[in-house]
């Protein structure tokens, strides 16, 4: 892919995700704003892929487009009865909410551009340097230094106790 | 002489026993283990009287007695010299005092099986004497003026709760609040006096401040003054106040009378035989301080005694409750208690004041609590203290009616009964010591005998009442403490007391002043011969003197208004003018103050407390902007 | 090629979207998609600065690949409880979920 394309695929996944956040926090209907995180989600992946980290994208596919989307629309599906219509707060609110969120962004955004980072070049970074899956498999299980194991085991338990309090949880009584 | 210390650790078990566990012992019980306990601290008393005066225990190798410490535990160790004990002192005034307070508790614990009997609280009233026992024993075994002020105030605790014991009535509430109070008042004076007088000679110790003519007293107080006064006087004065307050000299006496209040086996304990005479026994303990380094006390003391004694007797002329007669006839005699110890001197003959005022303390505690528990058998047959209410009960209540006859010669001065050797003893003191003090004395006899012979008289001769005709003799457990008491009435005046107790421990002989003894008899006879005029037969002649009399007789009922007196000082200088306006502070602006502070924290918080409303999103809103500000302040300022 | 500063930008965008999201919406499913969008444009930032600042690394994917899998986690269980609620309320309203202030 040429550094031309790579640059307007970048600008239209950003458009994109701009828009589709936006309407996945505005929509009234739940189905919809569902559909858009999606929308939002996927194209996460795809600046992923333009990072060279197929791994990472794959992970956010399968986890958040297959898995955690999937439990929000039965969650939405379970829980409208009448409509899935959601109302906002009221206007000042939302006013509030947005001159906060507004500042906030306008600060990120000028004290990002304001502040120079430093890096490499683009030939180091943009380079043909995907991560070989042998390397990420034994950093996630190795115990060494930039290894895994431990986050991983605890992430496995944490995830089991999800499962466990999920099903407490939610289970009829 | 180590075993003294259980002459004061049984009653206090006892009590432990009687108030923590009377409610399972029941009365009977609990009656006979409090008496059982007196019995055995008794004859421990006996024992040590035994040991010390006549084994050879106290005696020294000149013939002196000595001062023997049988126990002794350092409790609060403040400097090297000045540290607070508890322990047991023995010389011969503490001995002495040992066997008057188990005997007269003894016969009170007896007495009270029969008096009390049926009494709600009966194992409550068997505790509280066995507290009060307990405290009067430690009292007067003190080893350090300190020791000696704590178990001061735990007989003014303990006589609070035994005045109080029908808490259910009015009036003996009042006159316990009463004598706490004023007896309080009074220990303030004393701490204070406590205070400087160690503070000067940095020691509680009694032996330690009285040793060779109290010189550490002399030498380390004399050259400071206050007001014109030596540092001495001031700290003997103030001592001196707290011994009036417990022994109700003017014009701290007024709590005694209304102290009648409390069963009547009480008073003849408390109020009669032994707690009063604690102010005596402190003047006697600290003799050698008052003589040597303020004599000028030892006259006030001389001078307040004379004049309580007189006033006291005066009042007890035209009371009608037999209680009240005898209050303030106690008054009297702990007053010419005083008179003697003022008048006294130190070394031979010269200390026959002291000696004095020891033997009236003996034996002023055996008749004195036999006239008590006398008229607690006729009031027990009566159910009245007025004397209206009595008359011709001699038929009926033989035995009572001699013992108590016993009790007032004793007390009139009649030969050969108890009392007529102390107070001829008080008496010849006086002459040699202060003759304005001796013609007081004398004539206060003379009234004693009087006002004594009134109250027998109107309660066993003269014509019968309507309640005294169903009266009938108290039951034995009552009358052998009587006999008991009259007993002893009858011999304890053959005691040559100068051979055991004098001021600087040393016996000497002491004879009767004939010329003083048949003056006092003299006046003793007139005083009965005259009550006898007046009340033997009913007549007409007490009234017609009354009314001769007038106001002075009204003012004598009215107890010469002191204490209209003090109602008048506290109630409308001291409550209205001092404490309303302090009150008045306190409650608007202190108060004002404090509620002020709370008022406008409550009115904060309620103004503020919708930021806490529960919903997440309100408080995360807060947050995020609480962080921007910080990112804008970090950022850019 | 793209600066990385394009790259935070994007990822600002969405985080405050996300975070208007939060404070606006009174339905707990639409609060819990825009926590999503939050923890998605820092997992994006974490790779970012991976790719840019230390490329010979991996820790900045791991973080991202650890925030997927608990943001999974997170997303069931407040989905459980979301339906737990709504089964005693009958309604998923945040504003009438106070009752544990008092």
């Amino acid at each position: 892919m040429g550094a031309t394309a790579e640059i307007i695929v970048f600008y239209i996944l950003a458009a994109v995700i701009t828009v589709s956040s936006i309407l996945a926090v505005t929509s009234r209907k739940m189905l919809r704003a569902a559909t858009f995180l999606l929308v939002v989600l996927l194209c996460t992946a795809g600046l992923y892929l333009l990072l060279n980290y197929h791994f990472l994208a794959v992970v956010q596919l399968s986890v958040y487009a297959g898995g955690i989307l999937i439990l929000f629309i039965f969650a939405i599906l379970l829980t409208s009865s009448k409509g899935d219509r959601s109302e906002s707060h009221d206007r000042r609110r939302r006013i509030a909410a947005f001159a906060a969120a507004l500042a906030g962004a306008v600060i990120t955004i000028v004290a990002t551009a304001k502040h120079k980072v430093l890096y490499g070049d683009n030939a180091t970074i943009l380079g043909d340097n995907e991560i070989p899956m042998k390397q990420i498999g034994h950093a996630l299980i190795g115990d060494g230094k930039y290894e895994y194991l431990l986050s991983f085991e605890a992430l496995s338990i944490l995830l089991l106790a999800c499962i466990i309090g999920g099903i407490l949880i939610a289970r009829k009584r | 002489m180590e075993f003294t210390i259980y002459i004061i650790l049984v009653p206090m078990l006892l009590f432990f026993v009687l108030a923590l566990g009377g409610r399972w012992l029941g009365p009977r019980t609990a009656g006979i283990i409090g008496t059982a306990g007196m019995g055995a601290a008794a004859l421990l008393s006996y024992i040590a009287v035994y040991k010390y005066f006549f084994a050879g225990a106290g005696i020294g190798p000149d013939g002196n007695y000595l001062t023997v410490t049988g126990f002794n535990a350092q409790w609060l160790r403040l400097t090297d010299s000045l540290h607070i004990d508890m322990g047991v002192l023995l010389d011969p005034i503490s001995v002495m005092m040992l066997a008057v307070v188990t005997t007269v508790s003894l016969m009170v614990h007896i007495y009270s099986f029969g008096y009390m009997k049926g009494e709600r609280g009966f194992q409550r009233y068997y505790a509280f004497l066995s507290l009060f026992s307990f405290s009067m024993l430690g009292l007067v075994v003190a080893t350090n003026i300190f020791q000696m002020y704590i178990f001061w105030e735990l007989v003014g605790a303990s006589s609070y709760l035994l005045i109080g014991f029908y808490y259910t009535r009015p009036a003996a509430v009042a006159a316990s609040k009463k004598a706490f109070i004023v007896t309080r008042f009074a220990d303030f004076g004393f701490l204070i006096g406590i205070l400087i007088l160690s503070y000067c000679t940095k020691t509680f110790d009694f032996g330690a401040i009285t040793a060779d003519n109290a010189s550490l007293a002399v030498r380390t107080m004399e050259g400071s003054s206050f007001l014109g006064l030596s540092s001495a006087t001031w700290a003997m004065l103030l001592i001196f106040m707290g011994g009036a307050g417990k022994s109700a000299m003017f014009p701290l006496h007024i709590w005694l009378p209304d102290a009648m209040e409390g069963p009547t086996p009480v008073s003849a304990l408390i109020h009669a035989a032994t707690m009063v005479v604690a102010g005596v026994y402190l003047v006697a303990r600290m003799f050698p301080v008052y003589l040597f380094a303020a004599p000028q006390v030892l006259t006030v003391i001389g001078y307040v005694g004379a004049f309580t004694a007189l006033f006291a007797a005066i009042i007890a002329m035209v009371q009608t409750d037999i209680k009240r007669v005898l209050a303030f006839s106690t008054i009297s005699q702990i007053a010419y208690m005083m008179v003697a110890l003022g008048v006294s001197g130190m070394g031979g003959h010269a200390g026959e004041g002291y000696t004095a005022s020891m033997f009236h303390l003996f034996t002023h505690a055996f008749f004195k609590a036999l006239l008590f528990l006398g008229a607690g058998a006729v009031i027990h047959a009566v159910h009245s203290n007025e004397m209206e209410h009595m008359g011709g009960l001699r038929k009926r209540m033989p035995v009572t009616h001699i013992t108590f006859l016993v009790a007032c010669l004793a007390i009139a001065g009649i030969p050969p009964l108890s009392g007529f050797f102390s107070k001829d003893e008080i008496l010849s003191a006086a002459m040699e010591g202060d003759k304005v003090l001796f013609a007081v004395l004398w004539i206060v006899a003379g009234i004693t005998a009087f006002y004594m012979f009134r109250l027998y008289f109107r309660i066993f001769w003269g014509r019968e009442s309507e309640t005294a005709r169903h009266a009938h003799e108290a039951p034995a457990v009552m009358l052998v403490p009587l006999a008991v008491l009259a007993l002893l009435t009858c011999v304890t005046g053959f005691i040559p007391f100068s051979r055991f107790i004098s001021p600087d421990n040393a016996p000497y002989a002491l004879g009767i002043n004939w010329g003083v003894a048949g003056a006092s008899i003299a006046i003793g006879i007139a005083g009965i011969a005259l009550a006898a005029w007046l009340y033997m037969r009913d007549s007409e002649r007490p009234q017609r003197i009354a009314a001769r009399m007038g106001g002075f007789y009204k003012a004598a009922k009215r107890r010469l208004y002191i204490d209209d007196a003090w109602a008048f000082l506290t109630k409308n200088i001291i409550f209205r003018r001092i404490c309303a306006p302090i009150a008045w502070f306190d409650r608007h602006v202190i108060d004002g103050t404090w509620c002020g502070i709370a008022n406008v924290t409550q009115r904060t918080s309620e103004a503020i407390k919708g930021i806490q409303n529960g919903r997440v999103q309100a408080y995360a809103l807060l947050f995020i902007i609480s962080v921007l500000l910080i990112t804008i302040i970090t950022l850019f300022i | 090629m793209i600066p990385m500063e394009h790259y935070l930008i994007v990822s600002s965008i969405m985080f405050f979207v996300g975070l208007y999201g939060f404070l606006s919406r009174k339905n707990l499913l639409a609060i819990l998609i825009s926590i999503e969008l939050i923890l998605n444009s820092v997992e994006i930032n974490f790779s970012v600065f991976n790719r840019y600042l230390f490329p010979e690394h991996m820790e900045g994917m791991f973080f991202s690949l650890f925030g997927i899998a608990i943001s999974a986690a997170e997303t069931a269980v407040a989905i459980a409880i979301i339906i737990n609620v709504y089964r005693v309320t009958q309604e998923i309203d945040v504003r009438h979920i106070d009752k544990m202030k008092y």
